[in-house]
């Protein structure tokens, strides 16, 4: 049976992880590769690594770790963070990532998602986006970190997306992200009904419940930074609570 | 030497690199002398069939790789790789495939998600040794819109349920193929890689 993926979300600067703590049999936990391996022996399913470099300089440093990587970790990986163009993209495919996620860009320029697509393949294609509940009942799309409401409708633009060629959405609820209460369910709920590519639900996981809760709804993975950067929650006991909750998932065995 | 193809598709690296990490001599090319020298080849693949199959036309490609087949040598193809490896794909179309191999890769049926992407279960359908002590419940990670659709089950070592048995190893003689990734597939993967490069001693 497919199994329900659980995701860990690095966030890079200047090469370095920018969240974590101390781990136990890890020398290095700034070191993206040494935690990417930490949670891949840990049963991750797969890493993003997101590039939240500010300067144009430092893309480089990014664009050696990709590299080194993929040398290194031999389960798939997600490149996120300062993507504008088709080219942005083959860069980082070229590296050796096996999918990019695209957020802002392709909110103001739609057309990239197909392009990436059809160069690349749609599997390689992941359109993230930033959702906040308005008083309409709806979610509304937000650009810039979360700063600027676009006034789209989240559901319309990732329908949208999937049609243009995304092979997944990754949908960021901005109610519930850094609050630890659970991922929005209603959100991931109506997004996996609607949409035939699969959904990763991010935002919101404090317990393992919340793991549970939302994958039960529907969504296909569950992505999380914190939780398991503080060691609150390590993937393998997680992989088995959900197991008991009788969900599919693959286990550390 | 084995000779991981390159005919402008996708990112040849993660093969390569997972090759020399089992110690295994080999080359990313696209000469044809550098595969007929060689002593196993991989074609790897990502993306739409048709492109697939219009890249190893214009690199002239087609021969070599079924002479090299034709005489023996092991040729294992991975993802859409394994599927160029039979005689047709229905993806947004009707392809010819390099027709080594018997069956069509068709779209997966309605009300599954597509693509068909994650960790999933393998089943062994016929031991060989290139599934050695891979047991039946093992994951692997598979990204694929389209499925094998295999004119002999009997071709197929191992698969995985995804609608309908989907054929994940595939093997006749001395031609096999991947519909995952060995390459991503953590411990599983390396194996099978491992079992491949024990079979071409």
């Amino acid at each position: 049976m497919l199994t329900k993926r659980i995701i860990p979300c690095l966030d890079v600067d200047k090469g370095r992880v920018v969240k974590g703590k101390k781990f136990q049999g890890i020398k290095d936990v700034a070191d993206p590769v040494e935690l990417g391996k930490f949670y891949s022996d840990q049963c991750a399913d797969e890493l993003v690594f997101y590039d939240i470099t500010a300067s144009h300089e430092d893309r480089d440093i990014f664009i050696h770790i990709v590299e080194d990587v993929a040398k290194n970790i031999n389960i798939p990986f997600t490149i996120g963070g300062g993507i504008r163009s088709v080219e942005d993209f083959r860069k980082v495919l070229l590296a050796g990532a096996d999918k990019v996620s695209v957020n802002s860009a392709a909110v103001v320029n739609p057309p990239l998602i197909k392009q990436a697509a059809l160069r690349f393949g749609s599997q390689c294609v992941v359109l993230s986006i930033d959702a906040k509940k308005n008083n309409k009942g709806s979610w509304d799309v937000y650009v810039k970190g979360g700063r600027e409401n676009t006034g789209i409708d989240a559901i319309e633009w990732a329908k949208e997306g999937q049609r243009l060629g995304a092979g997944e959405i990754c949908i960021n609820s901005i109610d519930t992200d850094g609050v630890k209460q659970g991922f929005d369910i209603k959100l991931n709920e109506a997004l996996s009904s609607l949409l035939t590519i699969p959904v990763i639900a991010s935002g919101g996981a404090g317990n393992m419940q919340h793991f549970s809760d939302v994958l039960k709804c529907g969504a296909d993975a569950a992505l999380a930074a914190s939780v398991f950067h503080y060691k609150e929650i390590a993937i393998s006991d997680l992989k088995e609570f959900l197991h008991k909750e009788n969900l599919p998932v693959r286990r550390c065995l | 030497m084995i000779a991981i193809i390159d005919y402008g598709v996708g990112n040849l690296m993660n093969v390569y690199n997972s090759l020399k990490r089992l110690d295994m001599d080999a080359v990313i090319t696209g000469d044809k002398k550098v595969i007929d020298n060689s002593s196993a080849i991989i074609l790897p693949g990502v993306g739409a069939f048709k492109d697939a199959m219009d890249h190893l036309v214009d690199h002239d490609l087609v021969e070599t790789v079924k002479n090299n087949a034709s005489k023996g040598k092991y040729l294992l193809g991975i993802c859409l790789g394994m599927q160029l490896l039979f005689e047709r794909s229905y993806e947004d179309g009707n392809w010819e495939g390099l027709g080594l191999l018997k069956g069509e890769v068709v779209r997966f049926g309605q009300g599954l998600k597509v693509p068909h992407m994650g960790w999933n279960e393998l089943h062994i359908n016929k031991p060989h040794p290139l599934i050695n002590e891979i047991k039946d419940g093992e994951y692997v990670y598979f990204v694929h819109s389209y499925h094998l659709d295999p004119k002999y089950f009997d071709d197929v070592l191992l698969y995985t349920d995804y609608g309908v048995k989907v054929p994940a190893v595939v093997c006749k003689d001395n031609v096999m193929g991947m519909q995952f990734h060995p390459e991503k597939s953590s411990t599983t993967g390396i194996k099978l890689l491992q079992n491949f490069k024990e079979l071409i001693k």
